[in-house]
């Protein structure tokens, strides 16, 4: 029986293998992500333009522009005259956002009264809007605590795992379980959409396998290949990119298995059901569009509303990007990694039993 | 199909002029195989609804209840008060903690997304009003975003406590201060949401335009139909006409079922003019179809055309967008590379159409590279199926 699951993986690999086409897009795709993402996929605010309508003539409006035009999140400081430059500006997007000194800025700042800074915010990147505000926020205070002779107490703010919130930190281990979940859909649920629609497959059924060996056969690839392509990642994350790993290699590597078994279980169900390649191809995207939108990558869970929370909890990708985070980043105790496992182990048996039972009834 | 072209293939070139009624009876071919295969249904109506919603509710990036815990080493008045205000903040939702040790293992797990720790010694380092720190905050590196967020309101949360303090207590304002000023221009309640949504439109008609045709030719050619074709009088206009048109028409179908499932249940503001809006989004799924045939043709085979796509059009359409990535904030050579990427201009205009109106001078540009892009991908199809024909 392992022989022949043996042969089987080994006819799957030389399938996927075989032509230069196919070899090109197991490593092809992977390096370009790997060499995009973690400089695309960023939520800084960095390189952006600044607008300022200055209608203030004192010092102090000039000092504060001074002070703006260093930091690193603006790049470009463009000179605004009067309300119609302003509109302009924000319509048309040149500038992320406009810095407005109303005329009595300095001499309610030297009357000792509050003076009012106007800051207006495009509405089409008001992410990037909010934390750019952040950032002049901080700009204001330290300049005005330069200027008191007592400083008001500050807060000493500490980022663990990430000192400098360095976005890459957050892209590798994510990327990490976004590649192993296209890979894993690929090779389980396109590749046998291929086989039926090509013929293929019918040989195999009238071979001695078992539908229970063909799933196992389907499988293994899956997880050699998915394995390899987060290798190359995890490799480039330590080597190239410079994070420390801080847990145990073991550790991810063997819920990494949990986890294709569960995403593997999902492809060869959506196989067994469709008839063609395009019916495959959109089921699996179906799946892999939302599980990597609900992810928590591009934005975080609780976000959510609380019954979309619930559904999120029969997402692998989910869990499975809490495990790798807290395996790479923040050295979980293996305990604490259990909590996101056992969902895995839930949903991997779902899915492959479901699979199982489609895959006799169908193919008996 | 009529049976004239099943006949001897006619070579005397007048023949291979393209005549409206073949147009029309392939179109009607390439129309029955959408409509016969219930995943085309799936993808062209009820996916697009899906992914919408998931985007409307699932991708929220304004943190709204922040789970933050609370470790208080000091029992003082004062610092009771601060808890208190600082459990008022609309943005954080406060756990209190025994320990340090206690909020750190929360955070570990991903309970919460920082702490604060009121240390033994608030109360007097307040009194002292030096430049000493009284206070501490921790926070979940692993989610920069978030963690940004969770600085910047409890920077809130303390700042507005200072003052608050300060004023109750009769003392004069520190000297100077400034008052922040927060305006949005469009999308005045800053809601995420409002440009998520017309910006997943783009991702949803990327998948529909390109993941779709992607297939198509491919599939004649692994089914051996395509020979079949080309031994007909089919000219190839005719033959790339059919493949488009009928796409085009599921993918408009596809747009209009997002605008309207935005504006009239998920409440996003629409400003612009449906004329434009389905003016722009012809040139976008010129472009988006034609990258989907261009890849078909030139790999011939559905699975390798398939995972082509994936890593062609959609990726570059989630990532390289500007959907929820800032362009401006990537470097100069992926900077660059967003230029080549209709789905960037789609998405500008879109969010333009939906949060602002008609601003001719965005519109405009986006309009035109859409249409270079289309001409493009289009074009060269056309040059790549000759030489297939060859």
């Amino acid at each position: 029986m392992v022989h022949r699951i043996f042969s089987l993986v080994r006819k799957e690999l030389q399938a996927l293998l075989r032509d230069k086409q196919g070899r090109l897009l197991l490593v092809g795709p992977v390096l370009m992500q790997l060499a995009v993402f973690p400089f695309a996929a960023t939520l800084e605010v960095k390189n952006n333009t600044l607008a300022v309508l200055n209608e203030d003539a004192g010092p102090e409006s000039f000092e504060l522009i001074q002070r703006f035009s260093q930091a690193q999140a603006f790049t470009r400081l463009l000179r605004l005259e009067g309300e119609r430059e302003l509109a302009d500006a924000l319509d048309r997007q040149r500038a992320l956002l406009v810095v407005r000194f109303p005329p009595d800025f300095s001499r309610s700042l030297a009357a000792g009264k509050a003076a009012s800074l106007q800051v207006i915010l495009d509405g089409r990147r008001s992410n990037s809007g909010q934390i750019a505000l952040g950032y002049i926020r901080q700009m204001v205070n330290t300049w005005l605590a330069g200027q008191r002779p007592a400083p008001a107490p500050e807060l000493v703010v500490r980022h663990w795992f990430n000192p400098n919130l360095d976005f890459v930190r957050h892209i590798i281990p994510s990327l990490v379980a976004i590649i192993t979940t296209i890979s894993t859909l690929v090779v389980t649920s396109l590749s046998v959409a291929r086989e039926r629609e090509q013929g293929t497959f019918d040989q195999l059924l009238v071979s001695p396998l078992t539908p229970g060996m063909i799933m196992v056969g389907k499988t293994v690839p899956a997880i050699l290949v998915a394995m390899f392509q987060a290798t190359i990642i995890l490799t480039a994350g330590i080597w190239v990119y410079g994070i420390p790993f801080a847990s145990s290699l073991p550790l991810l590597y063997g819920s990494m298995v949990f986890y294709i078994l569960a995403v593997a279980g999902f492809g060869l169900l959506v196989s067994s059901v469709c008839a063609t390649q395009q019916q495959a191809f959109l089921g699996t995207f179906s799946f892999m569009v939302p599980a990597v939108l609900l992810s928590g990558f591009p934005a975080p869970v609780e976000n959510m509303p609380v019954w979309l929370q619930r559904v999120d909890w029969f997402n692998p990708l989910q869990h499975f990007i809490v495990i790798v985070k807290g395996v790479f980043l923040k050295d979980a105790a293996p305990g604490v990694l259990f909590q996101s496992l056992w969902p895995l182990l839930v949903i991997a048996a779902l899915t492959l039993t479901a699979a199982n039972w489609v895959f006799r009834r169908r193919l008996a | 199909m009529n049976p004239e072209s099943s006949s001897l293939p006619d070579v005397r070139p007048a023949s291979r002029r393209g005549s409206l009624r073949r147009l029309v009876a392939l179109c009607r071919k390439e129309s029955l195989q959408i409509v016969r295969d219930p995943s085309s249904i799936l993808i062209a109506f009820v996916l697009p609804v899906v992914l919408l919603f998931i985007f409307g509710y699932g991708i929220n990036l304004d943190s709204t209840a922040l789970r933050v815990g609370l470790v208080m080493e000091d029992q003082g008045p004062e610092a009771r008060d601060f808890a208190a205000s600082l459990a008022g903040s609309p943005y954080l939702r406060v756990i209190p903690a025994e320990t340090r040790r206690e909020a750190g293992h929360a955070l570990t797990r991903g309970r919460v997304r920082g702490f604060v720790i009121i240390p033994p010694d608030f109360s007097e380092n307040l009194k002292r009003a030096g430049n000493a720190a009284p206070l501490m905050v921790v926070t979940d590196g692993a989610e920069p975003n978030t963690a940004s967020f969770v600085e910047n309101y409890v920077r809130g949360a303390w700042q507005g406590w200072q003052e608050h303090r300060s004023e109750r207590r009769g003392e004069p304002p520190a000297g100077r201060s400034v008052n922040l000023e927060p305006r949005f221009w469009f999308n005045p309640s800053a809601e995420s949401r409002n440009y998520l949504i017309p910006g997943s439109i783009t991702i949803i008609m990327t998948v529909i335009g390109a993941l779709l045709t992607s297939l198509v030719v491919a599939r004649e050619w692994e089914r051996g139909t395509m020979e079949a074709l080309l031994a007909s009088r089919v000219t190839r206009a005719e033959l790339l006409w059919s493949k488009l048109l009928p796409y085009y028409a599921l993918g408009t179908a596809a747009m209009l079922i997002c605008v309207a499932v935005s504006v009239f249940w998920l409440n996003v503001p629409f400003r612009g003019s449906w004329l434009v809006l389905w003016l722009v989004g012809t040139l976008f799924l010129g472009s988006s179809l034609g990258l989907g045939l261009l890849l078909s043709t030139l790999t011939r085979n559905q699975f390798n055309a398939a995972m082509a796509a994936l890593n062609a059009a959609f990726l570059p359409a989630l990532i390289l967008s500007g959907f929820i990535y800032e362009i401006r904030s990537m470097p100069p050579v992926i900077r660059g590379v967003t230029y080549l990427i209709p789905a960037r201009y789609f998405v500008t205009a879109i969010q333009t159409l939906f949060q602002a109106g008609e601003i001719w001078p965005v519109l405009g540009q986006s309009m035109i590279f859409l249409l270079a892009a289309s001409v493009f991908f289009i074009g060269l199809t056309a040059l790549k199926t000759r030489r297939n024909l060859e």
